[in-house]
């Protein structure tokens, strides 16, 4: 017991003094903040490029006005088409914009045309094609006579509001659903992330004790078992301190980041805009405060002790398999590759599992999964805050329990064999008979 | 009193026999030569004493005790496949791999500035493994292994990769180690070395072993009573009457002795003709021929 305490306090303290460490751990949410600020400069980044654009409204249905904005200027004109055409170059426009009359109120199309030599681009095709719209279903309604009201209510918004048919302690509302496939989705993706990550690191770390020579000196002090154990341990407890402090500190760099270059309404693009533009602030400030309450009404003192079981169930368990893939390898790191494929795919398939079961949470494909301990690790996360049944989640958790301790123990069997194994490629089918051996 | 008994130690794997029935003792306090060529048996038998593995069948003894999870504190075992955490700071790695033989912190701490002042390397604690030479860190390898003052000390190959001045100070440590009543395998395939250093052997060849003794006594066992002659005179003229010369040089001869007959007797045979001997003795097997007889005679007779 003393041994493994003092591989496990080694194998944390190196990495987490090393250099190398540290700069991941400090740089990557500083990098993620830097992401987003320059993300949001560059959609903040107005177009410099002033357009003067010469506007002939046959139908006169703008009333010489439309409003310029950014670099973007509109000049009535009545001159005659071809005059302007003729005399382009003097006359130190951009573009001319020929709107024709609207002859037929009833017509859904209208066709305006844009003359240029230049590419209509991204900036100003969605600005001129809104002001014309605008306009002309003003120009509609006020020529038709309609009320606006009532044009206004028979665009009805549809909400589908759930209420539970059994009392239920705390209010679900509309956003309900969509949190917890985002809350699921987030935690499936840091599972897949950290099994992948902090398993590799274990089985590199097996591989170079095992080419450095160093084993043999290990083990002559303490068991093969002992040593693995110890390092999955100790990678293990390096991972839950990264995850740890990235927990704090991305929210934390992000938020600043967007207090000092916030990106506001304005600055989005074009279409963002477009698309923001249906909402009105009222209403996303009430889905903010949704959002905000359907988060806080979430059951975090089960969702979150949960995820720290299925994440130390997923990582001894592959960890254990990358270490007993890892004693196995020679000193050729892409000779060894080949056997690692067996451990990613059920990885990989878990992780495309969970994608599909944080929409339909309770599919049997999601059920199963969630259940078959392989899988677990990834997908169940993604189901616990869709409050799966309580003896699924039981079922798993007992299952996942034993297959990692399974596991962790042949792998020992196989590790124990394998790091004393020096210049012999190695099959799938010798690691198996290690495990039987005496 | 025996420090390690092997009692028909037999080790399998798969079909392949490492180690068949082997039985032999090392006394306390001495060193102890455990020979044979590559790939005879000689690491299994090593994994099988450091319980790095489980024999199949047979009893190993350490100090009278069967071998247990406590053997590892009591023996020291320095590989041949060896090396260091490159990454790790010399003092570091010292402090943790004698915390792994069970040494304390405060004990492991005085043991390795004790070793640090011995070698002349007190300012390298601080340093990297990585920014050591191959010799240095053969050094450090060689203090690891007997930091926790072991009982028995296991040397696979401990020479290889060293220059002679390195050599000479791990052998001096080796002598002194003895000299402390520590007792000591040495694992090798180079016979001067074993000459030099071992007072017992055994000799293991395809898993069995072949021979076992005092280096001393098997000598003398493989001796073939043949002489060496040094002179600077003429040689009496009827010389080849009196002995059976099989080499002759400008200044000495080899002669082989009938069984029996006296070595004294045929000295006397040149005093007393005149002869002016400037030296005479007896020709011994050296460990390497008797070592590369028994493995071949051995092979022909499988």
């Amino acid at each position: 017991m003393n041994n493994l305490w003092l591989i496990i306090k080694r194998e944390y303290l190196t990495r987490v003094t090393r250099r190398s460490f540290i700069l991941a751990t400090l740089l990557t949410p500083l990098a993620i903040g830097l992401f987003f600020v320059v993300v949001s400069f560059i959609f903040q980044y107005d177009s410099d490029d002033s357009k003067r654009i010469a506007v002939i409204d046959e139908g006169n249905i703008f009333d010489g006005k439309i409003k310029d904005e950014n670099n973007l200027f509109f000049k009535f004109v009545n001159t005659d088409l071809d005059v302007i055409k003729d005399n382009f170059d003097e006359m130190d426009y951009n573009g001319i914009l020929l709107i024709p009359s609207l002859d037929d109120l009833l017509k859904k199309d209208f066709r305006v045309f844009y003359y240029s030599d230049e590419k209509l681009t991204l900036d100003i095709e969605p600005i001129i094609v809104s002001r014309i719209r605008e306009r002309v279903r003003d120009y509609k309604i006020d020529q038709l006579q309609i009320d606006r009201q009532q044009l206004d209510a028979l665009n009805t918004k549809i909400e589908l509001e759930p209420k539970p048919i059994k009392a239920a302690p705390e209010e679900t509302t509309k956003m309900a659903g969509k949190i917890a496939a985002a809350i699921g989705f987030f935690m499936g993706i840091i599972m897949y992330m950290t099994v992948f990550i902090y398993g590799m690191m274990v089985m590199r770390s097996v591989m170079e004790e095992k080419t450095s020579r160093i084993v043999e000196v290990m083990i002559s002090s303490v068991k093969p078992f002992q040593l693995m154990l110890g390092k999955i341990i100790g990678v293990g407890a390096v991972g839950l301190t990264q995850l740890a402090i990235w927990a704090i500190l991305i929210p934390l760099i992000v938020t600043v980041a967007g207090l000092f270059f916030g990106a506001d309404a304005d600055a989005m693009p074009p279409s963002a805009a477009a698309a923001g533009a249906e909402i009105d602030p009222e209403e996303a400030e009430a889905m903010l405060s949704l959002v905000i309450q359907e988060l806080s009404q979430q059951n975090w003192w089960a969702i979150l002790p949960l995820f720290i079981l299925y994440f130390l169930g997923g990582y001894f368990m592959y960890s254990a398999l990358f270490a007993a893939v890892g004693s196995a390898m020679g000193d050729d790191l892409g000779e060894g590759q080949a056997l690692t494929i067996p451990i990613t795919i059920p990885v990989l398939l878990a992780f495309y599992i969970m994608m599909v079961s944080v929409q339909a949470p309770n599919s049997s494909l999601a059920i199963w999964s969630s259940i078959f301990p392989l899988f677990s690790p990834i997908v169940m996360p993604a189901r616990i805050p869709f409050d799966p049944p309580i003896w699924q989640v039981l079922l798993s958790l007992l299952l996942l329990v034993a297959t990692a301790l399974a596991l962790v123990w042949l792998s020992g069997r196989i590790y124990r064999v394998g790091i004393l194994m020096y210049g012999k490629k190695v099959g799938l089918k010798e690691l198996g008979k290690w495990m039987f051996r005496g | 009193m025996n420090i390690l008994q092997l009692e028909d130690v037999v080790k399998t794997y798969d079909k392949h026999v490492a180690v068949d029935k082997v039985s032999f003792n090392v006394p306390e306090g001495r060193i102890f030569g455990l020979l044979g060529p590559n790939g005879a048996g000689k690491t299994s038998l090593i994994r099988i004493i450091t319980t790095i593995t489980r024999a199949d069948e047979g009893r190993v003894l350490l100090a009278g005790e069967p071998i247990n999870s406590n053997t590892p504190t009591q023996i020291g075992y320095m590989p041949e496949e060896r090396g260091l955490y490159k990454k790790m700071k010399v003092g570091d790695h010292l402090m943790y791999l004698a915390q792994l033989k069970g040494l304390s912190r405060k004990g492991a701490k005085t043991a390795i500035g004790d070793w640090f002042e011995k070698f002349e390397i007190g300012d390298w604690w601080g340093k990297k493994v990585e920014e050591l030479s191959k010799g240095m860190q053969q050094k450090i390898q060689f203090i690891a292994t007997v930091i926790h003052k072991p009982k028995l000390l296991i040397l696979d190959e401990p020479f290889s990769g060293l220059d002679p001045i390195n050599t000479n100070l791990i052998k001096d440590e080796i002598h002194q180690l003895q000299q402390e009543g520590v007792s000591i395998i040495f694992s090798t395939h180079r016979m001067e070395q074993v000459e030099e250093i071992c007072e017992e052997i055994v000799l293991i060849n395809k898993g069995k072993n072949i021979l076992n003794g005092e280096v001393k006594a098997i000598k003398d066992q493989f001796k073939e009573n043949r002489f060496r002659l040094d002179y600077d005179t003429e040689l009496p003229t009827a010389i080849s009457q009196q002995a059976n010369i099989i080499e002759q040089g400008p200044n000495h001869l080899v002669i082989q002795l009938s069984a029996g007959e006296d070595s004294n007797s045929l000295l006397r045979y040149f005093i007393s003709n005149g002869l002016h001997v400037t030296a005479f003795n007896e020709i011994l097997p050296s460990l390497n021929e008797i070592f590369i007889q028994q493995v071949t005679t051995v092979e022909e007779a499988v």
